[in-house]
Formats: C-alpha cells, sequence, structure tokens
C-alpha cells in the first residue's frame, strides 16, 4: 500500500456516553493482571467487520447508548451493527447492518439506543491504533489500550487507511460494492433472555435446593451494569461459603456475593477474585445479556460443558454459513 | 500421579485445576510452588504442542485457571492433556527447595504516619509502637502468590499474625499509587491510584506496573519479596511522591 493512501482518518466530534476503541481482546496477558477487554457483543462486532470486509480481530468502536459523532477525514468504507441506534450521514437516516462508501467531510452521527445497549462501527481495514500487550482494547478501569487507555473524547483522531471507491472500479468492482445483511438473518435484541450456564466452580457449595431456586428465578438487570459486569436482582441464593481463596475468574463466570444477588462477569472483570460462583454463561448469551438495560430480565439454564461446547459451533457455523449479499 | 490434582470446569473455554488439601481452600508455600511449577509446565508445552490449544493461564493461591481455544480443542482434550502434563510434577516438593531457587525482589519503602496513615491503628490494636510495626513488616520475606485485581497488584503473604488487619470498613476513594498495605495476613502495594479499603502503612516509589517498561513488573508469581526501610530524603531520590490526600 503507498503512503499516499495512509490518510489521517477520523475526527471524533462528539464522542457520546461511552466509546471505545476495541478488537478481538487482549489474550495472553492475565500474569500482569491484565484482563480481556474487547467487544461485549462479539457477535455485532464480527458482523461489523465482515461487513467491511475485514478480518474478525479488525479494531472498531464499541458506542455504548450512544451519541458518537465523526467526521471522515478520507475516503473509505464503514458499517455500523448492533443495538438500534439511529444513524445519520450528512443529515440523512440510514440503516444499520450495512457498509458504507463515506468521502472526506461527510458527518456520521449516531443518536441514542431504543433497544439493546451497544453499537460496534467498524471501517475497512479497521482503525490504525498501536497496540498495548497484542491488543488494542481499550480496559478504561486498567487504563490499558485504546488512545490513552480510556474512552475516546471530542477531538480525538482516529487513524484509518484511505480507500477511495474509484480506485478499483476497473479491476475489482464487485469487491467495491457495499454489503448488507438481510433483515432476518440479523439478532433480534429483546428485554428478555435465557443465560444457559454451565455449573462450575463453587458449585457443589450451594445446596440443589439452591441450585434449583438458581435456575428457577427471574433476574432483572440492576443500575449497576457495566463492561466489568451486569448485577441481577432477585431471589437470593446463598452459599455455604461466604468467600473462598482468590482465583482465576473466567469470562461469564456468575459470582455469588455476601447479599445473594448474582453478578455475571463480563469482558473488563477482575482477572481474580475471591467469591464463590454458582457457574458461568456460555459466550453466545453473554453477547445478549450485554444488550441489556437497566430492567432486562433473565433466567439461567443450566447446561453441560458438552451442550455449551455444541451451543458455540452451532453458532459458529451459522455465522459463516450466513452469506452477505451486496447492495448499493 | 498427583493425588491431590482436581481439574474443575469454570466455564465455557476454562477449567481451574486446584492445588493441596480442601479444593484450594489453604495457603501454604508448598502449594503455591506447586501451582507455580504446573504455570511453568504449562508455559513450557503452550510454547510447543499445546501452542493454539491454550490461550492463558491465571496462577492463584492455590488454584490455577486454564482458558482454551474452543475453536481448536474441547474440554475432554485437554483436560486429558493437562492430566499426563502435570503427572510430572513431584508432589513431595519440598519448601524449602524452591524458597532457593525463588527470585528475592528488594524493594523500597518510606514508613511512616504522613505515608502510612493505617500505621498508628495497627500499632494501637496490637499493642505496638509503630517502630515495631514497621520492624515486623520488614522481617520477613513474602511470597507473590497472585497477580490481579489490577494491573500489577501482587497479593503477598503472609504477614506477621501481630500486624495483620482487617479491610476498612469503608474503603477509601482513593489510594495513592505506592501505597504498602495491609489486608488481614495479605500485604500489597497498589501499583496505580484507585479505591482501596486496605491498611496503608507506607510508600513505595518503585513502579509495580509500567506498561512501557521491560519487564513490566518487578516481580513474578512465585517471586520472594523484602521490604526495606527508607528515609524520607531517599524516597524522594528513588522518584517518590508525597502529593496524595487520602480521602
Amino acid at each position: 500500500m503507498s503512503n499516499s493512501s495512509l490518510a489521517q482518518g477520523f475526527l471524533v466530534k462528539q464522542a457520546g456516553m461511552l466509546s471505545l476503541i476495541q478488537d478481538a481482546g487482549r489474550f495472553g496477558a492475565f500474569n500482569l493482571g491484565l484482563t480481556n477487554g474487547g467487544p461485549v457483543d462479539l457477535l455485532a462486532f464480527q458482523w461489523a467487520n465482515r461487513l467491511c470486509r475485514n478480518t474478525l480481530n479488525a479494531t472498531a468502536i464499541e458506542i455504548s447508548v450512544g451519541g458518537l459523532i465523526l467526521i471522515a477525514q478520507v475516503d473509505t468504507t464503514l458499517a455500523i451493527t448492533g443495538a438500534n441506534m439511529p444513524l445519520t450521514i450528512n443529515g440523512q437516516t440510514k440503516g444499520l447492518w450495512r457498509s458504507y462508501h463515506v468521502k472526506a467531510g461527510d458527518e456520521i452521527a449516531l443518536g441514542f439506543a431504543t433497544q439493546g445497549v451497544r453499537c460496534y462501527l467498524a471501517v475497512a481495514d479497521g482503525f490504525n491504533i498501536t497496540p498495548s500487550f497484542g491488543s488494542t482494547a481499550t480496559v478504561c478501569r486498567e487504563g490499558i489500550g485504546g488512545l490513552r487507555g480510556e474512552k475516546l473524547l471530542a477531538g480525538d483522531m482516529l487513524a484509518c487507511t484511505c480507500r477511495d471507491s474509484h480506485q478499483n472500479t476497473h479491476n475489482n468492482s464487485h469487491k467495491n460494492k457495499n454489503l448488507i445483511l438481510i433483515e432476518k438473518l440479523r439478532p433480534a435484541y429483546t428485554d428478555e433472555i435465557i443465560l444457559h450456564t454451565v455449573p462450575s466452580y463453587q458449585q457443589r457449595h450451594f445446596t440443589s435446593y439452591q441450585q434449583r431456586l438458581f435456575f428457577s428465578t427471574e433476574y432483572t438487570v440492576s443500575k449497576s451494569f457495566d463492561r466489568m459486569g451486569y448485577r441481577l436482582e432477585g431471589q437470593a441464593i446463598t452459599c455455604d461459603v461466604e468467600g473462598i481463596l482468590s482465583e482465576g475468574i473466567c469470562h461469564g463466570a456468575v459470582q455469588i456475593p455476601a447479599d445473594g444477588q448474582p453478578i455475571v462477569l463480563l469482558n473488563d472483570r477482575q482477572t481474580i477474585g475471591g467469591y464463590p460462583k454458582i457457574g458461568a454463561v456460555s459466550s453466545v448469551d453473554t453477547a445478549k445479556l450485554g444488550q441489556l438495560n437497566q430492567g432486562g430480565k433473565v433466567h439461567f439454564e443450566p447446561i453441560s460443558m458438552e451442550q455449551a461446547h455444541n451451543i458455540f459451533h452451532l453458532n459458529l457455523s451459522g455465522f459463516n454459513r450466513t452469506e452477505l449479499v451486496t447492495c448499493d | 500421579m498427583l493425588e491431590n490434582l482436581n481439574i474443575h470446569i469454570a466455564g465455557e473455554n476454562a477449567l481451574i485445576i486446584y492445588f493441596g488439601e480442601q479444593d484450594g481452600s489453604q495457603v501454604s508455600a508448598n502449594i503455591s510452588a506447586k501451582v507455580q511449577q504446573a504455570e511453568q509446565l504449562i508455559r513450557k508445552a503452550m510454547a510447543q504442542s499445546l501452542a493454539p490449544d491454550i490461550i492463558d493461564l491465571v496462577p492463584s493461591y492455590a488454584s490455577l485457571m486454564v482458558m482454551f481455544n474452543m475453536m481448536t480443542t474441547d474440554y475432554h482434550q485437554i483436560r486429558n492433556q493437562l492430566r499426563t502434563l502435570l503427572q510430572s510434577i513431584d508432589h513431595h516438593l519440598k519448601e524449602q527447595v524452591n524458597h532457593d531457587e525463588a527470585n528475592i525482589v528488594e524493594l523500597p519503602v518510606y514508613y511512616s504516619n504522613e505515608s502510612g496513615p493505617d500505621l498508628s491503628v495497627i500499632a494501637q490494636r496490637a499493642q505496638l509502637t509503630v517502630e515495631q510495626v514497621i520492624e515486623l513488616h520488614q522481617a520477613q520475606e513474602y511470597r507473590v502468590y497472585a497477580i490481579g485485581f489490577a494491573p500489577g497488584f501482587a497479593y503477598l503473604g503472609e504477614v506477621d499474625e501481630r500486624i495483620s488487619a482487617p479491610r476498612l470498613g469503608t474503603p477509601r476513594m482513593k489510594v495513592p499509587k505506592g501505597a504498602v498495605a495491609i489486608a488481614d495476613r495479605q500485604t500489597a502495594i497498589y501499583p496505580r491510584v484507585s479505591p482501596g479499603g486496605w491498611n496503608i502503612i507506607g510508600l513505595c516509589p518503585i513502579d509495580m506496573f509500567n506498561a512501557k517498561a521491560t519487564p513490566t513488573m518487578p516481580v513474578n508469581v512465585g517471586d520472594r519479596v523484602k521490604f526495606i526501610a527508607i528515609s524520607k530524603d531517599e524516597f524522594f531520590t528513588l522518584g517518590g511522591t508525597l502529593e496524595v490526600s487520602y480521602e
């Protein structure tokens, strides 16, 4: 790629509530106490990259709640997926789940989500951000990743490569066409979900009665929900032990603190902790959980490790088999 | 075969191996040494045969969490591979042997009432003088049992029972970077400004986590740490600052 194609990128005109640079996450730095970060709704993130014909790990922006406005300083292609946030390009209403060619000077604005919490904005080839510890994922609590280890601010410049839409017209016109994920194949974001959960960790420290209570109760998302974890409200669950020796916490682990109200731990969780855990939610379902707002309803449903494996691979092959179609 | 090796499920892509008795509820240097040995064995295998299959490890006091790659392996296969691999751990490992091999890291601390607002409370509770508390904290070598909570936060154990102290009833909103603190029989250094409920007894001018430095951290799990008292002047010379407010 010639140097001339390495133009500036996008200017953040308005950062919104919480907009974060994210790739697929940081792996291999647990020994330093660094957590994974990465997109809470991995599926929507991957769709945004596929719509831009990127690798699935390309750096994008996770927009929580909404309010991001970008000004393009290059000609390129972008796509936005995820929560239902009103999108305008130069003031014109546009749909999500498809790619668009944008030109230098274009204004891309996202309103506030009417359903779901998080959107993903990808650009062709990904944003060009210097990785920290092997990843560009921003974890604000750690001050690691992104531009400065924190959320985007107005005035930030997000570098990306220029993809002049006329450049390839003769050789490769098909590869230059915009892509769309047709509506019936898009994930549906609802206010009520099932969290398939593998019983694990301190499961045996919960009596079978407590476990039945846990798996038959409807829980509500409390006001404390973020990228670290979702604190739920409902039937309190008691454990035989109050605390344990601090140990590694995996993604999706369901922690039961002394008040008995479950917390599902997500991407920005602490890597170790000392509260008992009753199980861990499958990644397919944590992606859905990450789109729930306060008041959202969840049910936990126990599954075996084999079922978790099957759910993961069925979803993966579904994703891989689903074809995007070209559009104007 | 390790009699006390228990491999449990953590989540869809993670297993947790518990070492020692009662499924990892006991703090001991011996058990921690086994965790460390298992971690080293697995890391070695990750560079070779298990390269794509194991993504990362979280060693802690008496457990080792293994995160695996669901694209290349599954729970049964990885559990069998771990069993085979860990058979070679010497379960008669002597605590002393490992102490000799462990890396010893000396960390300077400016202990004082101005840098350690909880020193006097600990002294009063233990019916000791502040000087004796400082003396006891330096008197022994600590083992790095785990790193977590925040980048570079190393859990060191165990402090003399006399200076052990419960966490504050109300955590501080702001604990300064470098704060040397005690919670129960654990001690640690806050790598950066953060909220925290541990009892602060001094300040360490050394960076516990510097993303731009190599190595990023002065300690690893399994290392031994010794605290050395320094004067206020030495503290400043080593780059320490005192413009802290304990909120």
